[in-house]
């Protein structure tokens, strides 16, 4: 098995940075409950290996279709058979890495609304009630305030509770707990308490679903102290993020996407946890940097064939932390194409965008060629008409356009 | 009733006092001994049968109860002085006149049940086990303070001890206590949760939402208003339509309680231990009256007459009705209490000058503790100013 993933992390080395090279990769076996500093599996970024579009045949590039949703992909009976790892879809891997650390350790909760036996709006956490009990996955009454508080404070004498909010729009009642409780009680109390709750849930445009329920919140919490943002987009992040987000001490706040639920990859059978400061190299190029997370980078892996077939070399990195950046991984990419797209789902106005425009700015100025060109949802309320809410999000012709500006 | 009084061999020891050796005890501190107290006024029930007014007691917890309400008196009156001479800024919220409820309180239940307040929490940070010295030093920013200087008077914790806090949106508390109340019950452990909050909070919404869900999943969650009839500047009446807040609850029974008074807050406090074990959420209502405004900028005459806060000074102080009952059961004499008194304030005084001798934070200490170092992975700022750690 590691054989596979080195011969893949070379075929996606990235030439400049020396510094990836010091990462091993590793496999255990899973741990025992004592929950004390890991020995487990840390995935390198590197290991991403579907998403490298061009150099694959039959990867998942080729099946999406023009709006760049994802759709449940039929890979080649033949590439299937012989590979290891099991294939599921991103719902799949998230419950997956939920019930491994439930398992694992004891003090792993769920709370939210319709968790229990329901099984989750989006079949999240189906079958974990039966499992584990009525009080270890709670079905809650609607009232994110409360049970967000309750996570917190539950939390705070030492249980991990991971609070789903079935939107992320339904967590703006629940913002002063995230903020005042969740993000500073471990700095108010001098250290004293940690809270290491994780809240999720899905958020972004999805389907015409009307403006309230096509939010993102990660503009709106991103500037809150203490608290840790991720976003996965595939299945095999999904996990890996989702078991990292458990263990970390820290609030963390996992974003997922109403649309990319049904997602389908092969991802290893042996335990794994990624880093969750760590920014995922998608697509390794020269010309341009192109920064994106979440469903975005479906657009942009659509945009990046239609610019490899131009003579273009687009460098795709998902951040996939949203709070801190990794501004290494990015830094070290802005060094080598000296240009750089933002593309995101977040509004014009304070998205995470303009967060990682001004922080780019601030460290990497002197490395830019060209001012840098951020993307972004346009600063409406998302429209019910299909069409309209089309045009709010960054579609993949506007994408190829910005690069073609950028590498003028 | 009788008591063996001026039992000369037996003397008190006091915690923190350096040099009181010329100052002896010659009262009693009889553990055996029952002396038994009616409450001031009869409990009032809503959904539940009242417990009894009688409440037993010994000489040793009338001495204990006076010693520790003088104490905590005398640093809210010393916090007010510090205020005045800007050591102490931002919010301070003082807590003298309701020290019954804390006093009662920390008699009937363990350090093991946790207490989870809002931010008049000087006096129950003192209850909890904590000390002088780390009050002021927290109130003054200095680097002793319970939470080294980074919280302030409203975010005083004390984790070993149980007591989460100190928390300064008003409401946001009860939420946390129930989900201290839900860890409770998750690891089936046999302690309560005391959610503490005010008139004022008894208006937000997510006080009901977390009450719905105690009583929905029986939750060992105690939820105690300390009604001081004023939300700040507005009286209870004009705020709230029903100020019957211990009927709130509706399906969740309730109690009133004469906060002023020691015992009858003890008893209550142990019957709603003993009934949240079994049957789920309670509400208890705390009759009390702070004497300061609602904090340090507010005068709290402006809503409120004068004479109204000296009538419930000389009617119901708690200090006084306990000294009344020391008086009348013959522990100790009116110059023993005053001594008392006088050692608090001296002990206080002390607590003060060691608190001011404690240095500022340092200038790191604004980057520690924003993010708790965990699973090996070190968390950074966008500048990545930290060294990455190597994964294993």
């Amino acid at each position: 098995m590691a054989s596979i993933f080195q011969g893949i992390g070379a075929a996606t080395s990235i030439s400049s940075s020396a510094s990836f090279d010091t990462m091993k990769l590793q496999f255990s076996s899973p741990r025992s409950i004592s929950g004390k500093k890991a020995n487990c599996v840390v995935m390198r970024s590197g290991g991403a290996k579907m998403d490298s579009g061009s150099s694959r045949n039959g990867g998942r590039a080729d099946q999406l279709v023009t709006n760049a949703v994802a759709a449940k992909a039929d890979t080649p009976a033949a590439s299937t058979a012989s590979k290891p790892g099991h294939e599921l879809l991103l719902f799949e891997a998230l419950r997956e890495g939920l019930e491994e650390e439930m398992e694992r350790d004891a003090r792993v909760c769920v709370m939210g609304e319709d968790v229990g036996h329901y099984g989750g709006s989006y079949k999240v956490t189906r079958g974990l009630a039966e499992k584990y009990g009525d009080l270890r996955v709670l079905d809650t009454p609607i009232a994110e305030n409360s049970f967000t508080g309750m996570g917190i404070g539950a939390a705070m004498t030492g249980l991990r509770p991971i609070i789903e909010g079935m939107n992320m729009g339904f967590l703006l009642l629940a913002f002063n707990q995230i903020s005042n409780n969740c993000g500073m009680l471990h700095y108010t109390s001098g250290g004293q308490f940690k809270i290491p709750v994780v809240i999720r849930g899905p958020g972004g445009v999805g389907r015409q679903l009307g403006a309230e329920h096509s939010q993102r919140l990660e503009s709106y919490f991103q500037s809150i102290p203490g608290i840790q943002m991720v976003a996965c987009s595939t299945p095999y992040n999904a996990k890996g993020l989702m078991k990292a987000a458990i263990r970390s001490d820290n609030p963390v706040i996992l974003f997922e996407h109403v649309l990319l639920y049904n997602l389908k990859e092969r991802i290893p059978d042996e335990e794994y946890v990624l880093n969750l400061e760590e920014a995922e190299m998608v697509r390794p190029g020269e010309h341009v940097t192109i920064l994106t997370y979440s469903r975005m980078r479906y657009h942009v892996m659509q945009a990046a064939k239609t610019l490899v077939n131009k003579g273009y070399d687009p460098e795709v990195i998902d951040i996939r932390s949203l709070k801190p950046f990794d501004l290494y991984t990015i830094g070290n990419s802005i060094k080598k194409t000296h240009r750089v797209l933002i593309v995101e789902e977040c509004m014009r106005t304070g998205g995470i965008g303009a967060s990682l425009t001004a922080a780019i700015t601030e460290n990497f100025h002197d490395y830019l060629d060209a001012p840098i060109m951020c993307l972004s949802s346009q600063d409406v309320p998302t429209p019910y008409a299909g069409t309209l809410e089309e045009w709010t999000v960054v579609q993949p012709p506007q994408i190829v356009a910005a690069v073609e500006q950028l590498c003028r | 009733m009788a008591l063996s009084r001026r039992s000369s061999s037996l003397l008190k020891p006091l915690s923190t006092t350096a040099s009181s050796s010329f100052l002896r005890r010659r009262f009693s501190t009889d553990d055996s001994t029952t002396i038994t107290v009616e409450t001031s006024v009869p409990f009032t029930g809503h959904n539940c049968e009242p417990p009894s007014r009688s409440v037993d007691t010994t000489p040793k917890e009338l001495m204990k109860f006076f010693t520790d309400m003088a104490l905590m008196r005398r640093m809210e009156i010393a916090a007010d002085s510090l205020y005045k001479s800007k050591l102490i800024r931002g919010f301070c919220h003082l807590y003298d006149g309701q020290e019954a409820v804390c006093i009662g309180m920390e008699a009937a239940i363990t350090k093991k049940d946790c207490i989870i307040t809002a931010y008049r929490d000087h006096c129950i940070f003192l209850g909890r086990g904590g000390t002088l010295l780390e009050s002021f030093a927290e109130l003054m920013g200095r680097q002793a303070g319970c939470s080294r200087g980074k919280g302030g008077s409203m975010h005083f914790y004390k984790k070993d001890a149980c007591f989460f806090g100190g928390h300064g949106i008003v409401g946001a508390q009860v939420p946390l206590g129930c989900g201290l109340a839900f860890a409770q019950k998750y690891r089936k452990e046999d302690h309560v949760t005391f959610a503490m909050y005010g008139d004022g909070a008894a208006n937000q919404g997510q006080l009901f939402e977390a009450l719905n869900m105690a009583a929905l999943w029986d939750l060992p969650a105690i939820l105690v208003c300390e009604n001081n009839h004023y939300g700040m500047g507005t009286a209870e009446w004009r705020a709230a339509k029903s100020p019957a807040y211990y009927k709130r609850g509706d399906y969740v029974p309730g109690l009133k309680v004469d906060g002023m008074d020691a015992f009858a807050v003890k008893q209550a406090c142990k019957f709603a231990k003993e009934h949240a074990l079994k049957n789920g959420p309670i509400i208890l209502e705390m009759d009390t009256y702070r004497y300061h405004g609602h904090s340090m900028s507010d005068p709290g005459s402006t809503y409120r007459t004068r004479d109204e806060i000296s009538g419930v000074r000389q009617e119901r102080d708690p200090i006084e009705r306990i000294r009344k009952l020391i008086l009348a059961h013959d522990l100790a004499t009116e110059k023993e209490l005053k001594d008392i008194e006088k050692l608090a304030r001296k002990e206080v005084d002390e607590a003060i000058a060691q608190a001011k001798e404690s240095p500022m934070p340092d200038e790191s200490e604004l980057f520690t503790n924003v993010y708790r170092k965990g699973f090996g992975v070190e968390s950074f700022g966008t500048d990545r100013k930290e060294l990455r750690a190597t994964l294993p």
